[in-house]
């Protein structure tokens, strides 16, 4: 003990072990108006503030819990298990890295496919997890994804899927650079199949998702304010030395710019999504 | 601007860092040269010995690059482009431009020419020699209309059922405010999945850098080639580094691991065939190396040219899906 801890008052030390916290998660910050919310208001409101509107991030199997309906779902591609092919290690070895985001996510690798239906209507979501290594694609994405496709073809279904992702797996080397070519090759046969293929990009969806399947699907949607693009604003402003002009990248001026059908908030997207499938597929609309 | 071909043998070499042996050596050889003219001795010996001490000490140092050295010689501004080996290998060039709906495209060049006098479609990116067409190649960094044009042009091969040979050399994709506004993302989408299914024969070569998506746009096909000094990765081993490592001084460190070079990419089975270059690289002896890739495209060709279009459509595809590596695992 040094001395000025012993100089120290003891009431002081004793306040500070018996103070009463508050308990973990009860409040959360809305990051984009700073309005402070009960956790559970925000969870019942689908995790979009209800003071602005912000959208909040969603983990993967709770927004496929938002989307799909309650009955008869299954996981497809459960089995595809990362591996570690060149044998990467920067600052951490990957092998570490993706037991890390395992442990931390309960998840085994950044992508989770669902089958299952959206007002009735049957279709294969599949849905990439940010918090698991930012939601990039390596082999296991890409398969999982080939799987749900291959799925979908073979039943007959929609193909939906949902974008939160920073792109290409740098530690999968160009194997994730071929899950590009890969998993558009795979929409190419839906396509021929004349399935429809919805995209709905969520914040963010950068690099090599956003440039590769996401944007050639039959619809394109995307959440409010959700950061879409080729190139991540950073190294866009290294290149050009200028500012970037606000809103740039972002839902709203993607769809000024004509590369987006439509912004969906997230409450409307059970019923919009559902709209469209039955559309696409002329059958007669769900209740 | 093209390399100047007929007079190769007396261009000045850029030697890179790691060759500055060689490039001391040559230097000496030169100052012999230009001695021996004026001198009554003969030192021609002297200048020969010289000369098969540079040969071999290119040699050694050839023999043990690593990666990141690679990358360098992959960049070497003197390295031929993809408008040189459209000039020694094909015959009636008839260059293409435009996208149709906003620009042409610079720094993707493409046409129709002959191949042993059958028509072929040419796309490649194109890099610059010296800066004023440097910037107009924009560095061989295209935007969506580039993109766009080069998938206009393998619409049209496929509509006469002409074969399509790219060429890659590109460092990525522009990443520029306009490229994001015209929807480069978007453009290089499209071409994956029109490449997946063009009812014609595909044959790619990386030429040089190999850079991520921006490469990728015109890579996908029937048969990948690489130079074997070129470099084809997901990320440059800079960016890889400055994210990973946090600092891009570790970009040797990220080659390395990436796995960027053509020997260690077939090893992995992600190329089909390492074209070998002449002995100190592909800008040493271009002539050379236009004759080993024209005999490497010939044989690419001929393997696929006997295929139904839809037997080549369901090997290639055969191929795109099998990519990556996993373990599968029985889940309760």
């Amino acid at each position: 003990m040094s001395w000025l801890q012993k100089l120290l008052p003891p009431k002081i030390k004793r306040a500070e072990g018996t103070r009463k916290s508050i308990p973990e998660g009860l409040w959360s910050k809305c990051p984009a108006c700073e309005a402070v919310l009960y956790t559970s208001d925000l969870e019942s409101n689908q995790s979009v503030c209800p003071k602005c509107g912000h959208h909040h991030q969603l983990r993967a199997r709770t927004r496929l819990d938002l989307l799909l309906d309650p009955e008869g779902r299954f996981e497809i591609g459960a089995e595809v298990l990362p591996l570690d092919p060149l044998k990467f290690k920067d600052s951490r070895r990957y092998t570490d890295r993706i037991a890390a985001a395992q442990a931390e996510t309960g998840e085994t690798d950044a992508m989770v496919v669902m089958q299952g239906a959206i007002k009735t209507v049957p279709v294969v979501v599949a849905c990439f997890e940010y918090a698991f290594i930012g939601g990039s694609m390596g082999a296991v994405v890409g398969e999982r994804f080939v799987r749900g496709v291959m799925a979908a073809i073979e039943q007959q279904l929609p193909f939906i899927c949902i974008t939160a992702t920073g792109g290409a797996r740098m530690q999968e080397g160009l194997f994730s650079l071929m899950q590009m070519a890969k998993t558009t090759a795979a929409i190419s046969r839906l396509a021929q199949q004349r399935l429809p293929f919805i995209s709905l990009l969520t914040n963010p969806t950068t690099g090599g998702v956003s440039a590769s399947f996401a944007f050639v699907a039959d619809v394109v949607l995307a959440e409010p304010g959700a950061l879409i693009g080729f190139a991540g604003p950073r190294v866009i402003e290294q290149t050009v030395r200028e500012k970037l002009p606000d809103g740039f990248q972002r839902s709203e001026f993607l769809l000024g710019k004509g590369a987006l059908d439509m912004i969906v908030d997230r409450r409307e997207q059970r019923d919009r999504i559902a709209a469209l499938l039955t559309l696409l597929q002329r059958i007669p609309a769900v209740q | 601007m093209l390399l100047d071909w007929s007079n190769h043998a007396f261009m000045k070499t850029t030697f890179l860092d790691f060759e500055q042996p060689i490039a001391e050596l040559d230097a000496k050889i030169e100052a012999l040269r230009f001695a021996q003219e004026d001198s009554a001795v003969d030192i021609s010996d002297e200048i020969g010995r010289l000369a098969s001490k540079s040969q071999s000490l290119t040699k050694d140092i050839y023999a043990k690059l690593t990666p990141w050295q690679i990358a360098q010689v992959a960049r070497h501004p003197q390295r031929p482009y993809t408008l040189d080996y459209i000039e020694h290998i094909f015959t009636d060039f008839e260059e293409l431009h435009g996208d149709r709906s906003f620009a042409d495209d610079s720094a993707i060049v493409g046409g129709l020419a002959r191949f042993n006098g059958q028509s072929v479609m040419i796309i490649g990116h194109q890099k610059g020699r010296d800066t004023k067409d440097k910037i107009y190649r924009n560095f061989g960094m295209p935007r969506p209309e580039g993109y766009r044009k080069a998938l206009r042009l393998m619409r049209l091969a496929e509509k006469f059922s002409i074969p399509v040979f790219t060429f890659v050399d590109t460092p990525g994709a522009y990443p520029g405010i306009d490229a994001e506004e015209r929807g480069q993302s978007e453009a290089i989408g499209r071409n994956l999945m029109v490449m997946s299914e063009l009812r014609v024969p595909l044959i790619c070569t990386i030429i040089g850098e190999g850079g991520s998506g921006g490469a990728l746009a015109i890579a996908v096909g029937d048969c990948v080639l690489m130079l074997q000094y070129s470099t084809y990765s997901v990320i440059s081993p800079e960016g890889c580094a400055s994210i990973l490592w946090k600092s891009s001084e570790k970009a040797n460190e990220a080659a390395e691991t990436m796995g960027i070079t053509a020997a260690r990419l077939k090893t992995l089975g992600l190329i089909d065939r390492v074209v070998n270059e002449p002995l100190g690289g592909a800008h040493r002896d271009p002539r050379s190396m236009a004759g080993s890739l024209k005999k490497a495209l010939q044989d690419a060709l001929r393997q696929v040219s006997d295929l139904s279009p839809t037997d080549l459509i369901e090997r290639r595809n055969a191929r795109l899906l099998g990519y990556g590596k996993f373990k599968e695992q029985r889940v309760a």
